[in-house]
């Protein structure tokens, strides 16, 4: 639906807000984190049909008229990958974080100079 | 009836993201984080996805803020012991 | 000040620049031609009730390849920066309550039961391989919660996760060596039975098994790298 569509946009603007504007990299992650939530919203919702339902046979749906009554199942299908695939990369850049805290003993972003001309 | 539903968890998800940007204590904002995605599952189911509604609320409320909670935990234990 | 601008005016940019997808997208109103395809020849092709399953392990296979990749790399990386040996005697621990204990003890063999069901069910109902791996991950996370006694035994865990990738990629090779399959990653190459039945769907169970052990004993292998040398 499209009401949905627009609050998965709101939702990448506000954690692209967030990655930009913030010091602590904990806060930083936590941004992506909503950006992948925001993306993962709009793809789903694109493959939805109005008044339609999951796509599963069984009882209710059955293999004859499924062509009419089920919503779309490729969104779905690259979703779920990248809802596993997310939180893998969530993980990597944690450690990223502790080792880098491990290393200067601290966590803002604007005293970690040695990439800066 | 359903749209009414929507723009209720509609607001409370842009609110929980403000929030979680926003704040200065890093463990509300990883709550705040975890109860979008609870949130965006209901919004999964209402768009007749349920495999994705399942994979959501479990990885997204259940692994992604315990994996943050860990990091908080190593962080603050090295600060504390000097 | 200067900064707080710049980053305003690329945050307008960016929403300038999706304004009209968002205004554009109207619904669609039948499926399209690739949809349409998979959702009629999916369940007599394959046999499968759940329609995503068969997307996903099938039509799609390389992709899910791609992504059990994906997520090693990942687990790998995790294990490698946060891996150090215990150079420090143990502490004594504050043991937890008896609620706890004895309560977590009763849920773990359900919820691991829980976890099996939901991915040797994968091709009937909503479920699948990665779902009931999270399912499995998460039950072993409530012991190493609740009872701060548990070592997880580091052999066992790296024995399955790569026995489950080398099956996987073995039922795959299958499909290539057999006659009577066409391809890499042929789910056909088993018998189909009957719709609607556990065993039916050619090689879909066998395979989904395989991935959720797999991603359980990864994500288990995660939380276990993170959560060492604490006291």
């Amino acid at each position: 639906m499209t009401i949905i569509t627009i609050l998965g946009f709101i939702l990448v603007l506000i954690g692209l807000w967030g990655m930009l504007t913030q010091k602590n990299i904990i806060k930083i992650i936590i941004g992506f984190s909503i950006v992948d939530t925001g993306v993962h919203l709009i793809m789903v919702s694109i493959g939805n049909l109005k008044d339609r339902t999951a796509p599963i046979l069984d009882k209710a749906v059955d293999k004859t008229e499924a062509l009419t009554r089920v919503v779309d199942p490729i969104p779905s299908a690259l979703v779920l990958t990248a809802i596993v695939i997310g939180l893998a990369v969530t993980a990597l850049m944690l450690s990223y974080a502790i080792k880098l805290y491990e290393n200067k003993g601290t966590l803002d972003i604007s005293e970690f100079k040695e990439l800066k001309w | 009836m359903i749209t009414a539903i929507i723009i209720v968890l509609g607001v409370i998800m842009i609110v929980a993201a403000v929030l979680a940007v926003i704040q200065k204590s890093l463990l509300s904002a990883i709550i705040a984080a975890g109860a979008i995605s609870l949130l965006a599952s209901i919004i999964f189911i209402i768009l007749a996805a349920p495999d994705v509604a399942m994979t959501e609320a479990a990885i997204g409320s259940g692994l992604t803020t315990l994996v943050f909670l860990f990091t908080l935990n190593k962080i603050r234990k090295q600060y504390r012991h000097g | 000040m200067v900064k707080k601008f710049f980053v305003l005016i690329i945050l307008v940019f960016f929403a300038v620049m999706l304004l009209p997808f968002a205004q554009d997208v109207t619904p669609f109103k039948e499926l399209s031609q690739t949809a349409t395809k998979y959702v009629k020849d999916g369940p007599d092709e394959l046999g499968g009730a759940n329609l995503v399953t068969s997307v996903i392990v099938t039509y799609r296979g390389l992709d899910t390849l791609g992504e059990v990749t994906v997520l090693f790399i990942a687990t790998a990386g995790v294990g490698f920066f946060l891996r150090r040996e215990d150079k420090r005697k143990e502490k004594k621990k504050r043991e937890s309550s008896q609620i706890l204990q004895s309560g977590s003890a009763f849920l773990f063999p359900l919820i691991l039961m829980f976890g099996v069901y939901i991915f040797l069910h994968g091709h009937l109902s909503p479920g699948g391989g990665f779902q009931g791996g999270v399912v499995l991950a998460s039950a072993l996370v409530l012991l190493l919660l609740s009872r701060s006694a548990t070592k997880i035994n580091d052999t066992v865990l790296h024995l399955v996760e790569s026995l489950s990738g080398a099956s996987y990629i073995a039922i795959g090779v299958l499909g290539l060596v057999l006659v009577v399959g066409v391809g890499f990653l042929d789910t056909t190459i088993l018998d189909l039975g009957e719709f609607g039945r556990l065993l039916s769907a050619g090689a879909i169970p066998l395979i989904y098994s395989f991935i959720g052990l797999k991603v359980g004993a990864e994500l288990v292998g995660i939380i276990d790298n993170m959560r060492k040398d604490q006291s």
